[in-house]
């Protein structure tokens, strides 16, 4: 147990230091997410004003740190739906990687939970200490939702990683899944709360993000940490995060099992 | 003239072969159409969400809006369509197949311009369009001579622009490399700037996306001189006439990082 414990800590720090190579690709993240930033907080502020002050609970402060909190996040989850296991299940390549004493679910996700954790390093902090400096933001004074948020933002990064996996597998049945990848990546970024907080939407919106795992990536976290959600809020935001892992994770392994029969390597 | 025909050919001949092949895969093809206008749709849904909760920003309702959004997004669609493949640049410098570009006698921006036509960005094209409509006639836009001239002067200056700031991006690469992301803050930033009311931008931002890479004059611009509304401070809405100045601009600029670019490239010592 503690060997294999041990094997999937080891490609999580692989991917870490993977990620930590590419200096310059994440000053060039670090400067697309801080022009992002800057044209949501123009806008987003001039809703909040146009509405009086106070939008569903956000006022321009609590707005500035929703927004530099995603665009924070913005390295850290998956919203292209693109992964190298995709390209790996499109060509065969993926024969390799089951051959290898580890599973398959497990290690990928490890590997990106470890890139997407450095990615908060260099892209992360940076993006909400620059946004706090120039435009200001308000955070919760007590401990509570930084432990929560914290432990919210793992479990962010994991399901991500989870719910990508689901779009690579499915190419042992479908051989291309651009189209899947396309759809993906435009769901994931409009119900995960980038542009607009989730709490803006109109119900019949709110609810349906409600149903995907996507909310659960970057919204979540988000309002734990800014402290819009409440002590008891959070807690049952943390609940549904752990209820879509493990759902997420299971339907992983079902999709990975049944996917291997599928498998047809041409020509090997 | 059959001079120019004959110079004009191979380029015909590539664009026709790249046509050709994304018709071959007729389902697939489907697909990417479908993808293209789903993207579309959802970047038309953020900002109706954004109106959903209030009536107007920054002086502007959403049929005026949809003017704006129209505008930015037929022209940058339709750009993207014809240089949004300048952005693989980075893949042909880093497995130096760009030296390839260098040995044919024609100018290599010409040819990776016309090396790829994208069709699929007709779906999001569409998009652009339909809003634009919905826009012109909801929004009590005056019909006459004066907002045809705005429109096309708008719509062609408009798509001028950002072909240029591709083509600035492009430039850029050739330094960048690895760092090609950061090209996407003025390139995709750009296209999401267009679509916004400029009057809610601060003085930073009206500096930077309103004149350095000018995104107000590809939509918000033109939009408010054909509703005839005021401008904000520092955008006054007869500029709305200025397009083709911001598009010049951009291509210069463009240009000049483009050759810049150019004659730092190494080759890739194949």
């Amino acid at each position: 147990m503690r060997a294999t414990a041990r094997v999937y800590w080891r490609l999580l720090a692989a991917g870490f230091r993977r990620q930590s190579a590419y200096r310059l690709a994440a000053l060039g993240g670090l400067v697309a997410n801080m022009t992002f930033g800057f044209l949501k907080v123009a806008v987003l502020f001039a809703t909040v004003r146009a509405a009086g002050g106070e939008l569903h609970g956000y006022d321009t402060a609590s707005m500035s740190t929703y927004v530099w909190l995603s665009q924070g996040l913005l390295g850290s989850v998956n919203v292209s739906g693109r992964t190298d296991l995709a390209d790996r299940v499109k060509d065969g390549q993926v024969a390799v990687d089951f051959l290898r004493p580890v599973d398959l679910q497990a290690a990928t996700v490890a590997t990106e939970a470890g890139r997407s954790l450095f990615a908060l390093l260099p892209r992360g902090l940076p993006s909400v200490l620059l946004g706090a400096v120039t435009v200001g933001m308000a955070l919760p004074d007590t401990v509570l939702p930084y432990l929560l948020g914290g432990v919210s933002l793992v479990l962010g990064v994991a399901i991500s990683a989870l719910s990508v996996y689901l779009v690579a597998v499915a190419g042992f049945w479908l051989v291309e899944t651009r189209g899947l990848q396309i759809l993906y990546m435009v769901a994931s970024g409009f119900l995960c709360g980038l542009f607009v907080p989730v709490a803006l939407f109109p119900g019949w919106l709110r609810a349906l993000a409600a149903c995907t795992p996507f909310p659960a990536f970057m919204m979540y976290p988000i309002d734990i940490l800014s402290g819009v959600a409440g002590t008891a809020g959070a807690a049952g935001l943390v609940l549904a995060q752990l209820g879509w892992l493990a759902g997420l994770a299971a339907a992983g392994q079902l999709l990975t099992r049944a996917g291997r029969r599928r498998l047809e390597v041409q020509g090997g | 003239m059959a001079d120019l025909s004959g110079r004009l050919r191979p380029y015909r001949a590539v664009l026709s072969s790249r046509v050709r092949s994304q018709r071959a895969y007729r389902a697939s093809f489907a697909t990417d159409l479908a993808g293209s206008g789903v993207v579309g749709l959802v970047e038309l849904a953020e900002v109706w969400v954004l109106f959903h909760n209030v009536t107007a920003l920054g002086g502007l309702r959403f049929n005026q809006i949809l003017l704006v959004f129209g505008l930015a997004d037929l022209a940058f669609s339709l750009a993207d369509l014809s240089c949004g493949h300048l952005d693989t640049l980075p893949a042909y410098i880093r497995a130096g197949t760009l030296d390839v570009f260098y040995l044919r006698p024609q100018p290599v921006l010409l040819q990776l311009i016309t090396s790829d036509i994208a069709l699929r960005r007709l779906a999001r094209a569409g998009v652009g369009l339909a809003s634009l409509s919905a826009g012109l006639v909801t929004s009590g836009a005056p019909w006459g001579p004066r907002t045809a001239a705005l429109l096309a002067l708008g719509l062609a200056s408009g798509y001028a622009t950002f072909a240029g700031l591709f083509v600035w991006a492009a430039g850029l690469q050739f330094f960048l490399l690895d760092g090609a992301e950061m090209t996407n803050a003025f390139v995709y930033g750009g296209r999401y700037a267009a679509t916004q009311p400029a009057a809610v931008w601060t003085r930073p931002l009206k500096a930077v996306f309103g004149f350095f890479f000018p995104m107000a004059f590809t939509a918000y611009l033109p939009a408010l001189a054909i509703l005839r509304l005021p401008g904000p401070p520092w955008l006054p809405s007869w500029l709305g006439w200025c397009g083709p100045a911001a598009a010049a601009w951009t291509w210069a600029m463009g240009l000049l990082c483009w050759r810049w670019g150019m004659r730092r490239y190494q080759g890739g010592g194949g």
